[in-house]
């Protein structure tokens, strides 16, 4: 990076005042607010004014830690997500090599198909996967010989319909990002190593995957920072969090407790806990950065 | 770039509009589904084709009260959100990238931990925070937190733009007597718009998108409602309208459709120019 010419003190803050301003106003603060409510009493009854709002320390966080649906919930939501990322990247990463691969019709062709998915909006297409899935009226039963198997009526195969939807529009991100990143990669140093008799995998392992590693590592964190809070898919598709809860994201589970069962404290606490989880993930990734010399 | 050989590309290309197709696929189902006669979706044997197209659930869609203001709401939400944090993005990112100063680095740590933020899990307070200035069932509700959501990941992704703009052009402005002012908007500015472009798209989405807030801040005024919203007008989970739904659904997926071809390519290279940095 080159150096910048400006040692001038007040500009760049008159420069930054908005953003600050913004993001002070309605992300720091916020999450301030969100920290309070999880250490007091915050029910109907105190919203309506009808009672004094007390504090209650960590009481809500000991509450939540001893209920068995929540580390349910929790470990249901590691796992979902795990496996949304692993499929993401991997449905991305194949897919932006086979673009370089193919001449310009199919590539165009998967483009636009991929950009199609992307540009879906997260309610609409939980709609229609479920509708692609319906028991009754969907193709796909039809296509799979499966009758009228409910995809949405098991545990597992409900949060595998979930994972499809949420694979089908986050891959086009990782391909799209991808490809770009194979594009600027220099063609000679492929030749050079097909003409060494490399094979494809081995070429993705030993020379693209090291020159594309900060790419690689943007679309995983974005990865699982999205698939980590994925709301609308599980909301919608299985209508609030499946038969029971047995569907429930963190995301879905503060939200139901807060807006559904007015529980704003316990909702602010998981919100609190799932603040927490990502800010490690974060910090996990800076310090990666950091040991690969990147500046900032 | 040819590394394969012919029977291997050919075969790779057969995969590759093979996956175009299934990919392609739901969104096709979307579009016919909302222009197959009522008797035809609810048929147990569903045809890829229909040979009696018809307008019936788009006219159940906009015949629903006050969709056409729904669809209104959520571009004005949309692209208020766009408009107001480009802007907002494009001087905080030349701050960060043509300024040296004091906590420099730290604000860019603290763009990047900000993107990381579980927005949802901030509806609790921002509800509060809604009701206690009045916003709550207003659009203002759902642009003001959008904006601030999208501009950490605006900002990071615009700072590759900017960067690339030589020194040496900022200095000749100068000394051709060019104000700062003047060289942020005419010269900088129409040499970012391609980074604005592709920084836009990912606003623009979670913006239309947005379906938890809508659900939560917009709870009595419905006329202040957005899409997402409409749309569940349709979708009962016992007995959905399937024709309904993906008629509104087509509705909502063409806007930004549209958008995406429009800037398709300098989305491809925006991400490229912001990746490679």
């Amino acid at each position: 990076m080159t150096s910048a010419p400006h040692r001038a003190t007040r500009a760049p803050w008159l420069y930054l005042a908005p953003a600050l301003v913004v993001l002070g106003g309605l992300l720091v603060y916020p999450i301030y607010q969100l920290g309070l409510i999880s250490l007091f009493q915050y029910t109907q009854a105190q919203v309506s004014g009808g009672e004094p709002t007390t504090f209650e320390g960590f009481g809500n966080y000991s509450a939540l830690f001893s209920d068995p649906e929540f580390w349910r919930v929790l470990l249901a939501t590691v796992l979902f997500a795990a496996g949304c990322v692993l499929s993401t990247l991997a449905v991305g990463c194949a897919l932006a090599v086979l673009l370089t691969r193919v001449r310009a019709v199919p590539r165009l062709a998967l483009m636009l198909a991929a950009l199609g998915a992307w540009a879906t909006p997260a309610v609409t297409g939980s709609t229609v996967w479920l509708f692609l899935f319906d028991p009754d009226f969907g193709p796909v039963n039809r296509i799979l010989g499966l009758g009228d198997h409910s995809w949405t009526y098991g545990r597992l195969s409900a949060f595998f319909l979930v994972l499809l939807e949420v694979v089908w529009c986050s891959f086009p991100f990782v391909m799209v990002t991808v490809y770009a990143g194979i594009r600027a990669v220099p063609a000679e140093v492929l030749e050079a190593a097909a003409l060494d008799g490399a094979s494809q995998w081995r070429i993705w392992r030993s020379v693209l995957a090291p020159m594309l590693r900060p790419i690689l590592t943007v679309v995983t964190i974005q990865s699982v920072i999205w698939d980590f809070k994925v709301f609308t898919q599980i909301y919608v598709m299985t209508n609030g969090g499946g038969i029971a809860g047995q569907n429930l994201v963190l995301n879905v589970y503060a939200y139901q407790q807060a807006f559904a069962s007015s529980q704003y404290s316990l909702g602010s606490a998981i919100g609190v806990v799932m603040l927490l989880i990502l800010l490690a993930v974060t910090l996990g990734y800076l310090r990666l950065l950091h040991r690969q010399g990147e500046e900032l | 770039m040819n590394l394969l050989r012919r029977p291997w590309r050919l075969a790779a290309e057969a995969s590759a509009l093979l996956i175009a197709l299934v990919v392609a696929f739901p969104l096709y189902w979307m579009v016919l589904s909302a222009f197959k006669p009522a008797g035809e979706i609810e048929s147990t044997e569903p045809r890829p084709w229909t040979l009696a197209p018809s307008l019936d659930s788009f006219r159940r869609v906009f015949g629903q009260q006050d969709f056409g203001r729904y669809f209104v709401n959520s571009l004005v939400v949309a692209c208020s959100v766009v408009i107001v944090s480009a802007l907002i993005a494009f001087l905080a990112a030349t701050a960060v990238t043509r300024f040296r100063f004091r906590f420099r680095t730290t604000l860019l740590i603290m763009f990047l931990v900000a993107q990381m933020v579980p927005v949802e899990a901030l509806t609790i307070p921002l509800f509060f925070q809604m009701r206690n200035f009045g916003l709550l069932n207003t659009l203002g509700s759902l642009i003001l937190p959008h904006i601030a959501f999208s501009l950490p990941f605006a900002i990071w992704m615009l700072r590759g733009f900017v960067k690339a703009v030589p020194e040496a052009l900022e200095e000749a402005a100068y000394i051709d007597g060019a104000s700062r002012a003047r060289f942020l908007w005419q010269i900088l500015f129409p040499l970012v718009l391609p980074g604005l472009v592709a920084t836009s798209v990912f606003s623009f989405i979670s913006a239309w998108n947005d379906f938890l807030f809508a659900k939560s801040f917009i709870i009595s005024d419905t006329s202040q409602s957005t899409l997402p919203m409409a749309l569940l007008v349709f979708y009962k989970p016992d007995e959905p309208d399937w024709g309904g739904v993906m008629a509104a659904s087509t509705v909502m997926t063409i806007p930004v459709l549209v958008f995406f071809v429009l800037v398709q390519r300098r989305l491809v290279s925006g991400l490229g120019g912001a990746v490679k940095d």
